[in-house]
């Protein structure tokens, strides 16, 4: 703590802009041409007003929802530079520092993980539970609706850290993961590990209340007749999901808010000295970073469930298997933590449990596996692009889940323990498994969002893109792993190693056509969205109660609440012809209003966030008065709802 | 403005209730990662004091005493605004925070002295860990605190009605919450250095 602190800008000077580097200097013109661009744009188009009313002070679930995915796919651009930038530069450092210095190399691997985790994949799958799964259940809303858009705002101010690390100061240079006792302040001062720890920090919060939210939605908002056992695939999942976020994001709360204290007061947690323990660290980040893999994966796979069935035109193939599969699963996540540090030496026999531990988590994923192929067997499949993601998935992930059976065999692991085996191990599972997912999530439901198809070519282009991609840019990386080449290099000298990195930027390049295909397709079903139209609500055949409604949905979701008497009740109507009777409605039609309370949390807690990494302390302090400001002002108000009537003047609201 | 009725009212309540309890339960989660760190690095003394060298029984007993009590009258306090009396309420939610108060005065001149006498947080891991165990437990009373205080002067503006005892009930649920972690605290962290 030798820096220099003003009273007014903390630590922040001048050399906090990021002339070290002209590639991140070239990042930081690319970020704020982005911020700017998007400011001129809306003041050119003249449409502030819109934007505010009609969006982000909305606590609409479905637009919230929207507003979430947005937020990931620009986040899975950023994510995707930083990846191809090492794929670039591994593929030409050998014996050279090819084009990016070291310190910029370790940012660039530290922003990649922490944004795609983070800020890709959470807001990715937050967005689809929040846009399905009230339509799902036969609800007119979530649970809380303001919570929902404070959640949505504290995930924003994180993403927002993370983003103007690129242009004041710099990222961490301590991996997605941050162990001690480097990213200590003793070997790491600077204010990189600082910006890594608040961005995860308030956009953690944000996914607390999440959880909260859709436990309480689930189990307190489904229509009348809507058993547990009769919850679609997706919610069932959710559910999952939500109740590990509760259970496991406290302990990321936890590291990360010991990692701070060490840093910026000094204690002594985690440290070398004075009574450290860096180990703890370990063992408290992984006790929620295990369990975040299957609140990643879980809603993926509900997605699959969905996909499959309604594509193959048959019922899902044992739906109470795959309930029961998706609860173990979440149990099990919670025992098995151990196994992304067996080499830290907690001697035999832990390790020898925490790896059987894992292999049987293995044993509900089969049975899902064989679920969705028996679904398809003598289904009639239609090969639209979510399905063909649903596939690629299947295919891709049962090699994946073969190496984690691998590596979850102590004696194999410790020789691949940091090895590039891991770096594919890893992306094998969060690429097909999550990320196809969310990709055949948004194609499924996009007409139901904004009520025209998206254009089939493309999406069938971006699935073959990425497909091939991800098999050029990460098969490579088992072989090299098994070649001894460890993980996060950004120079080497053995020249057998080259060839297979240089085939991995190869395959970066086809999953870069993959994410301009997934551009092209929005521009051209923008273009054709007349010719696209979805006039129905039920462009797939669907099954489940969203596509019983217009798409776009009403504000309120259902002009009357159905009563469902079977799973899939809707798809069973269509083939009895019986309409779905529907529940009296007692009380006037009420959906809250705007509230203004969701950006002043978020930019709060933007505000605590920058003054905590900068040391900033006023600003620090300003923010967390304004949020708990906002909440208490909230709470005097009573008169949050207004009264709507369906049919009528629908579109001002 | 238009009213909900009272049936949609209760179920909001209802709702808001359970979601409170979820709440609850992430938080003991992360009561129970401090409780654990605390004890992995509980002989982590670095060279510095421990426990039985630093901790006054008398204080510790005295800020107890304070906590349990106001357990009891925040509950009295409930107990009248569920009964309809709200002077009642008001009187005991009163005390209520004079008690908390005190409870949070006593732990601020305990740590304070710590930290002069060269045992701050800084000093060793055991401290770390003893810091921020008892100063989560002590930010959660004064985020109660500020509870208490807005919800009496909204029982003063809007009186007693459904959606003011569902508040209440939260907050007493809340307040009680940390009733318990204390006589962990207590348990784990104060009572073995007497032992």
């Amino acid at each position: 703590m030798t820096e220099n602190v003003s009273l007014l800008f903390g630590r922040l000077g001048p050399d906090a802009l990021p002339f070290y580097s002209w590639v991140a200097f070239s990042g930081a013109l690319v970020t704020l041409a982005g911020g700017l661009g998007f400011l001129i744009l809306v003041t050119w188009l003249g449409q502030w007003r819109a934007l505010w009313t009609g969006w982000l002070t909305s606590v609409d679930h479905k637009r919230i929802g929207i507003m979430y995915i947005v937020l990931a796919l620009i986040m899975l651009v950023r994510g995707f530079v930083d990846a191809i930038m090492m794929r670039l530069q591994q593929a030409m450092a050998l014996n050279s520092d090819g084009y990016l210095p070291p310190e910029h190399f370790e940012q660039i691997f530290s922003s990649h993980g922490t944004i795609m985790i983070f800020f890709m994949a959470m807001p990715f799958m937050t967005g689809l539970l929040n846009y399905i799964i009230p339509l799902q259940i036969g609800s007119r809303d979530v649970a809380f609706p303001v919570l929902n858009a404070i959640s949505f705002w504290l995930t924003a101010a994180g993403a927002g850290l993370m983003l103007i690390s690129l242009v004041i100061g710099r990222f961490s240079t301590a991996g997605w993961t941050g162990y001690p006792p480097y990213s200590g302040v003793e070997f790491t001062p600077g204010v990189g590990v600082d910006y890594w720890i608040w961005s995860i920090l308030i956009s953690g919060v944000g996914t607390t209340m999440t959880g909260i939210n859709f436990i309480v939605t689930i189990l307190r908002k489904r229509a009348p007749g809507m058993l547990l056992m009769r919850m679609p695939m997706f919610t069932w999942t959710g559910l999952c999901s939500s109740v590990l976020i509760i259970f496991a994001f406290p302990a990321l709360t936890v590291s990360t808010v010991m990692l701070a204290l060490d840093r910026t007061l000094g204690m002594h947690f985690f440290t070398n000295d004075s009574g450290g323990n860096m180990m703890n660290y370990m063992n408290l980040f992984w006790i929620w970073g295990h369990p975040e893999v299957y609140i990643l994966v879980l809603p993926a796979f509900g997605i699959f469930s969905e996909v499959v069935a309604t594509f193959s035109s048959k019922r899902l193939f044992g739906y109470p298997s795959l309930v029961y599969a998706t609860t173990v699963i979440a149990i099990l996540s919670f025992t098995v933590w151990l196994h992304h540090f067996f080499t830290m030496g907690a001697g035999a026999n832990v390790n020898a449990i925490f790896g059987i531990a894992t292999m049987v988590i293995a044993v509900p994923t089969g049975v899902k596996v064989f679920d969705w192929l028996f679904t398809m067997f003598r289904g009639r499949i239609r090969f639209e692009p979510p399905m063909k993601f649903t596939i690629g998935f299947m295919c891709l992930f049962v090699i994946g889940g073969m190496s984690g059976v691998l590596l979850a065999i102590p004696p194999i692991n410790y020789s691949t323990h940091n090895t590039t085996f891991l770096v594919a191990h890893f992306h094998n599972m969060i690429i097909p498994g999550v990320l196809f997912g969310y990709l055949a999530g948004y194609m499924y439901w996009f007409p139901k969002a904004f009520g025209f198809q998206l254009d089939r070519k493309w999406g069938s282009r971006s699935f073959w893109f990425w497909l091939v991609g991800f098999l050029l840019a990460f098969m490579p990386l088992y072989a090299l792993g098994l070649m001894g080449m460890p993980r996060r290099m950004e120079t080497y000298g053995n020249p057998e190693w080259q060839p297979l990195l240089i085939v991995a930027f190869i395959g970066a390049c086809l999953i870069l056509l993959g994410i301009v295909s997934l551009v092209m397709q929005l521009w051209v079903s923008i273009k054709q969205r007349d010719a696209l139209k979805d006039t129905t609500g039920d462009p797939w055949d669907g099954r489940t109660l969203e596509w019983s409604i217009p798409s776009p949905p009403p504000v309120w979701n259902f002009d009357s609440v159905p009563v469902v008497t079977a799973r899939d009740a809707f798809h069973e109507s269509k083939i009895t012809g019986v309409v779905l009777s529907v529940a009296p409605e007692e009380e006037p039609l009420l959906i809250p209003r705007n509230s203004t309370v969701g950006p002043i949390i978020g930019a709060a807690g933007f505000c605590v966030g920058f003054g905590a990494v900068w040391f900033i302390w006023w600003l620090m302090f300003a923010g967390l008065a304004l949020a708990i400001a906002a909440i208490i002002g909230r709470s005097f108000f009573d008169d949050t709802e207004v009264e709507v009537f369906p049919g009528e003047g629908a579109e001002s609201i | 403005m238009i009213a909900a009725s009272d049936k949609v009212e209760e179920q909001i309540d209802e709702e808001t209730e359970f979601g409170f309890w979820l709440y609850l339960m992430s938080d003991a989660v992360l009561f129970s990662l401090l409780f654990g760190t605390f004890a992995v690095m509980s002989s982590n003394l670095a060279g510095g004091p421990g426990g039985s060298a630093l901790f006054d029984m008398k204080n510790l007993a005295t800020q107890t005493a304070l906590l349990l009590v106001s357990s009891l009258t925040i509950a009295l306090a409930h107990h009248a605004a569920h009964t309809g009396h709200l002077a009642r309420t008001l009187g005991w939610l009163v005390v209520t925070c004079l008690l908390g108060a005190g409870f949070l005065g006593l732990e601020i001149k305990e740590l304070s002295g710590f930290v002069a006498q060269d045992a701050g947080p800084g000093r060793s891991g055991y401290l770390s860990a003893f810091f921020t165990l008892v100063g989560t437990h002590g930010l959660h009373v004064t985020a109660g605190l500020i509870w208490a205080m807005t919800l009496i002067a909204q029982f003063l503006i809007k009186g007693i009605g459904l959606r003011m005892t569902s508040r209440l009930y939260r907050l007493t649920l809340f307040w009680h919450f940390l009733d318990i972690v204390w006589i962990g605290v207590f348990s784990l962290v104060y009572l073995p250095e007497f032992l």
